[in-house]
């Protein structure tokens, strides 16, 4: 409640990168949500009414961006794209925290070897060149999500998200889950030495109900901005993995990374449209999620910001009668 | 704004001959740290020195009474208080926790074991806003501990704590009860660190430094405060400061401690009447008081608190002691400061004059009985007659046994040392060889 | 070579203040509104004297100190005289103001380790501040002044080429005492200087303030909290209380007979090794962006009377030496006439018991 209230009243530079942020990232949202009423076509259809679509034509009455070399409908592509997008990026983003945070949690509290063990673990994760963790990880889990008999609720997440956007979204989820783990962990270290942690010690309470009560919602504010800047992060890499094909496949859902690769040879043929659109949807998006992250963390992290300077005026020397 | 003086219960108590029965026994009790050693050294698992933070402290709790840890930084009065609640590991000794059941020793006790003693013993410290949660309110906080323990939930649980915020003087309840530590003032947060103490009914409660962080016009009403709870709720404190005047006025008994040993204890009255340990008296001597009559004192201990890691042998004030003797456990590191304080009274030019006469000093501070002086036996030997001739009643000259030429270098030569443990002297237990053993 | 100067406290009054404050106001800029950290504070500092500024925390003493400094934080705006030398140094520019602080004006804070350098040794630290503040001073020169400097603080000169953290707390808080008068200033400003020592260490380095007129000429302001230092240490007293001062006056005087109801319930409130009975002050200090009208204390004042809500005491020079700014206290001496309207005791809200600081 208290956090709200502050992201409420910022001013200044943070104000304005949230609202920026914020906004586009609404606009994605809504392209999203309502895809289905906006996009004029769906994200794998070639043909409307028995006519197939013309390829790679420019900008037309029925296609308002044009088509791309696969006969699909651009405009409906970056809509489309938009849903996968952002189901993929939450889910990773979900994953990578819940998996994370307690870890980090009970690693910095417990401390010991379990914690050198795991720091160690994530420390490897971390240090691997993250694009090709993404890719061994998605070529695992394309083969072996297709198809697979899993018990709910995963099953009620596979079926809801469709396993292609599953594979993509647990390849990023391992390469995210050490950035969440070091921040709460070693943000918890120092925690734990704090006076109120010992009073709770002495109040006799346990190692899960201080973790729980006094450790945990003292050491998540710096989750959210992670979560924001985590989310721009792996969008990239969705749009990187399905760029080298790795990703999600055209006839599964509409992705921008792929689509930005089958424009190549439009590009060099002359043709920007094809290659626009999508790549101007990517940026966009992570330029929101980004502004939104940045302009959390100026807000929620005072010590990085300067106070605002109020003029003073001075008034009457002294008072009188009241 | 004045407040009923309370009738001190020791005096009355003193006489009797029966006494209120021992709820708390330390034994012997020992605590000590590991000094972080160098990057070097840990790389190398060269072992590292240790503190004795407490170091043999034997003491006897008995119900009811105000019981007061007195002393500086390094004394171990705050590593007694959190022993005695099973918060600090103890290396040696016992702490016994006596009750109608019998008796249980919390320093072998489990974790799981010690939780269940929380309800009994209970701790208030020193600062109040970092002793709050700042994620929970003070109905949350103040009710934790009996959610903790089962003890109370719903309608039950609101009704103790309304009860215990009122206790404490936090009312109108509601005015209080939704607030975050974050919007209370000093003196509010640490009624509700008490008030969250005292709702598992605690028989004994440790309170470390109550009232240190709080502003002057406040002090007085939460030290008031506590001693009612105290009466309400027959409750034994054992209360830690370093502000003498407070402990005179709310403790029935006082140990003062000095570098993890009790050196006095005895009944406040004879304390502050006729403190025999000259720590003590220095204490008394140097506080501040508010007199216009009264000027700077100005015949101090001098030196500073001594390394823990390092103590000085014998007795561990000897140092800085006006009053020392011959066995006091004089050592080469006292002639060092002995050296060094020469050099401080005189001129810039005799320093320099004499450094090179005596070379590097660093060899002194290995403590030893035997400290050897570089340089010409002839010359350094003069130096020295000089020194004492400048300050002849230095206690140190009392402890050298020998002064001579051993190996073209000059060894001064100690007496042995003697570490004074706790003895009877009229009222009190003292540690110190002025006041001889009277069972020996 | 140390120069002893003949002059007590009391001769000092016929000679020029080195410092004459007049009117000093302090204010920090918030959402709400100015905050009034100092609210018109006026007083001289002899040559030579210890001024013990004394009260509780949020009264504005440390504001004060800093705002003689210029060592104030952005957002801070000063207003009123603060005649140095012949000059308002409020008039000064930043730069200039500078060249001044750490030459003519010193400063101890409570913490030294903030104002060394751990990769500096102690003689160099000397140095450095001997050539900012004395241009062209010879190397022979420095060390002797700075070896000079160490003796007087009882600081041994074995330690010379130490480094800051070799030292214990109170032979740091020494070496910071050193560093600032070595180049001999006019005026030294000690905020909390022994707050974080211990009880021992701490009279041993008020003794060392104490003394400090026998070695320098320097005038001395101490701000603390602890009655118990300034009353034995200091000259004069000046009591402050939500951004003014209430009551200055010769420290032995004001100890012994308060004219300010404010300091009477201080002191009562002290706990010494006199107390018998516990006494507090009702009340918490007030809000300083927006005191209560007339004499901000009125609200916790057991001898609030009708006219202190409405008009503001002006401070007074009373029979007894000190300056006070009571109606009680003039009415007391008889320095002023009240209506009988006037005079009667003010019907006071109803403080709750949790009230408070």
């Amino acid at each position: 409640m208290k956090t709200l209230t502050k992201i409420w009243q910022t001013k200044g530079l943070a104000r304005y990168m949230l609202l920026i942020g914020v906004l586009l990232t609404l606009v994605f949202v809504v392209f999203a949500v309502f895809a289905p009423w906006i996009a004029p076509y769906d994200f794998d259809q070639i043909r409307a009414d028995g006519v197939r679509f013309p390829k790679s034509s420019p900008s037309s009455g029925e296609h308002w961006l044009g088509t791309n070399d696969q006969f699909y409908d651009i405009f409906s592509r970056v809509i489309w794209g938009s849903r996968t997008a952002l189901k993929v990026v939450l889910l990773s983003v979900v994953f990578s925290a819940v998996i994370g945070v307690p870890l980090g949690l009970t690693s910095g509290f417990i401390g010991g070897w379990l914690d050198r063990v795991l720091v160690f673990l994530m420390d490897a994760i971390y240090s691997f060149p993250s694009l090709l963790l993404a890719i061994v990880f998605a070529f695992w889990l394309q083969n072996s999500l297709n198809g697979a008999d899993l018990a709910p609720p995963f099953s009620w997440i596979l079926s809801a998200f469709g396993a292609g956007e599953m594979a993509a979204a647990l390849s990023l989820t391992a390469i995210y889950v050490p950035q969440y783990f070091r921040v709460v962990r070693n943000t918890t270290v120092a925690a734990r030495e704090a006076t109120y942690v010992e009073a709770a010690r002495a109040l006799g309470a346990g190692p899960f109900t201080i973790m729980r009560k006094y450790l945990f919602g003292n050491v998540v504010q710096s989750v959210p901005v992670i979560g924001t800047l985590n989310a721009a992060d792996a969008l990239s890499t969705l749009a990187a993995l399905g760029f080298l094909g790795l990703g999600i496949q055209p006839t599964d859902a509409a992705e921008w990374g792929y689509d930005l690769s089958r424009a190549l040879d439009n590009v060099s043929a002359g043709d920007l449209s094809p290659a626009l659109w999508p790549g101007l949807a990517i940026i966009l998006l992570i330029t929101g999620l980004t502004l939104v992250g940045e302009g959390l963390n100026e807000t929620l992290n005072p010590t990085l910001r300067r106070r605002r300077l109020q003029a003073v005026r001075f008034g009457p020397k002294s008072e009188v009668k009241a | 704004m004045e407040l009923a003086k309370q009738a001190r219960g020791a005096e009355s108590r003193e006489g009797q001959p029966d006494l209120p029965p021992v709820v708390l026994t330390t034994a012997d009790l020992s605590v000590h740290y590991a000094l972080q050693g160098s990057a070097l050294a840990r790389l190398f698992g060269m072992r590292s020195a240790t503190v004795k933070a407490l170091d043999g402290v034997s003491l006897e709790v008995r119900r009811g009474e105000v019981l007061g840890l007195v002393g500086e930084s390094g004394s171990g009065k705050t590593t007694l208080g959190r022993a005695v609640l099973g918060l600090a590991p103890s290396a040696g000794g016992s702490i016994t926790y006596h009750t109608d059941h019998g008796d249980q020793v919390v320093s072998e006790m489990s974790r799981r074991q010690l939780r269940g003693l929380r309800t009994n013993l209970q701790m208030v410290f020193q600062d109040p806003t970092a002793a709050l949660n700042p994620s929970m309110t003070i109905r949350e906080a103040v009710g934790h501990p009996l959610v903790i323990h089962k003890i109370a939930r719903g309608r039950e649980l609101h009704q103790r704590v309304n009860e215990a915020l009122e206790r404490v003087g936090l009312s109108p309840v509601e005015r209080f009860a939704p607030k975050y530590p974050s919007d209370l003032s000093g003196g509010q947060k640490q009624r509700a660190v008490i008030a969250r103490a005292i709702i598992l009914e605690p028989e004994v409660l440790v309170a470390d430094e109550p009232v240190s962080m709080l502003d002057m016009s406040v002090r007085a009403k939460i030290l008031q405060l506590m001693l009612d709870l105290q009466e309400e709720l027959g409750l034994t404190y054992l209360y830690i400061t370093h502000d003498l005047a407070s402990a005179k006025y709310v403790c029935d008994r006082i140990a003062i401690m000095y570098l993890g040993r009790v050196v006095e204890i005895g009944p406040t009255a004879e304390i502050f009447a006729n403190p025999r340990h000259p720590y003590t008296k220095a204490l008394l001597k140097a506080i501040p008081e508010p007199d216009p009559t009264l000027s700077v004192p100005r015949d101090l201990p001098r030196g500073e608190i001594p390394d823990a890691a390092v103590p000085p042998l014998g007795c561990s004030f000897h140092p800085r002691c006006p009053e020392a003797v011959a066995q006091c456990g004089w050592e080469s590191r006292d002639l060092r400061a002995l050296l060094e304080q020469h050099w401080t009274r005189r001129e810039p030019g005799t320093f320099e004059a004499e450094q090179d006469l005596v070379g590097n000093l660093d060899a002194l501070d290995t403590p030893s009985t035997t400290a050897r002086l570089a340089g010409d036996p002839v010359q350094v030997g003069e130096l020295l007659e000089r020194i004492r001739s400048e300050d002849p009643d230095e206690p140190l000259w009392l402890g050298v046994d020998s002064i001579g030429d051993v190996g073209g270098q000059v060894q001064v030569d100690f007496r042995d040392g003697v570490d004074p443990p706790l003895r009877r002297a009229g009222g009190v237990d003292v540690a110190c060889v002025l006041y001889p053993d009277q069972d020996a | 070579m140390s120069e002893l100067i003949d002059v007590a406290a009391g001769e000092g009054l016929l000679a020029e203040p080195v410092l004459s404050v007049r009117d000093l106001r302090v204010w920090y800029g918030t959402d709400r509104g100015p905050v009034r950290a100092v609210d018109g504070v006026s007083f001289d500092l002899q040559r030579g004297e210890i001024l013990g500024l004394v009260g509780e925390s949020g009264c504005g003493k440390s504001t004060l100190g800093r705002g003689l400094l210029g060592l104030l934080p952005d957002g801070a705006a000063s207003d009123g005289e603060l005649f140095f030398d012949g000059t308002d140094l409020l008039s000064l520019r930043p730069r200039d103001f500078n060249r001044l602080r750490g030459s003519q004006l010193g400063m101890i804070f409570q913490e030294p380790l903030t104002r060394l350098n751990p990769l500096m040794r102690i003689s160099e630290h000397f140095s450095e501040t001997l050539k900012v503040h004395e241009k062209g001073i010879s190397k022979e020169e420095i060390k002797r002044r700075s070896l000079e400097a160490l003796r007087v603080m009882g600081i041994p000169p074995t330690r010379f080429r130490a480094y800051p953290h070799e030292f214990s707390g109170g032979m740091r808080q020494r070496l910071m005492i050193a560093l600032t008068l070595v180049v001999r200033p006019a005026f030294v400003v000690a905020d909390e200087p022994t707050t974080a020592l211990d009880v021992l260490v701490e009279a041993q380095i008020i003794r060392i303030l104490h003394d400090l007129r026998a070695t320098y000429d320097t005038s001395l302001i101490l701000i603390t909290h602890n009655l118990g230092i300034v009353a034995e240490a200091c000259d004069r007293v000046a009591v402050m209380y939500a951004g003014k001062i209430v009551e200055i006056g010769d420290a032995r005087e004001v100890f012994s007979h308060p004219q300010h109801s404010y300091t009477r319930e201080l002191l009562r409130s002290t706990i010494s090794l006199r107390t018998t009975g516990l006494n507090y002050i009702d009340g918490a200090p007030p809000d300083l962006v927006e005191p209560p009208s007339g004499c901000h204390f009125h609200p916790r004042c057991p001898d609030a009377m009708t006219v202190c809500v409405q008009t503001e005491p002006e401070p007074r020079v009373l029979p007894n030496g000190t300056r006070a700014a009571c109606w009680a206290a003039d009415l007391r001496s008889d320095v002023v006439s009240l209506s009988a309207e006037d005079r009667a005791p003010l019907v006071r809200e109803e403080i709750a018991v949790a009230d408070e600081a």
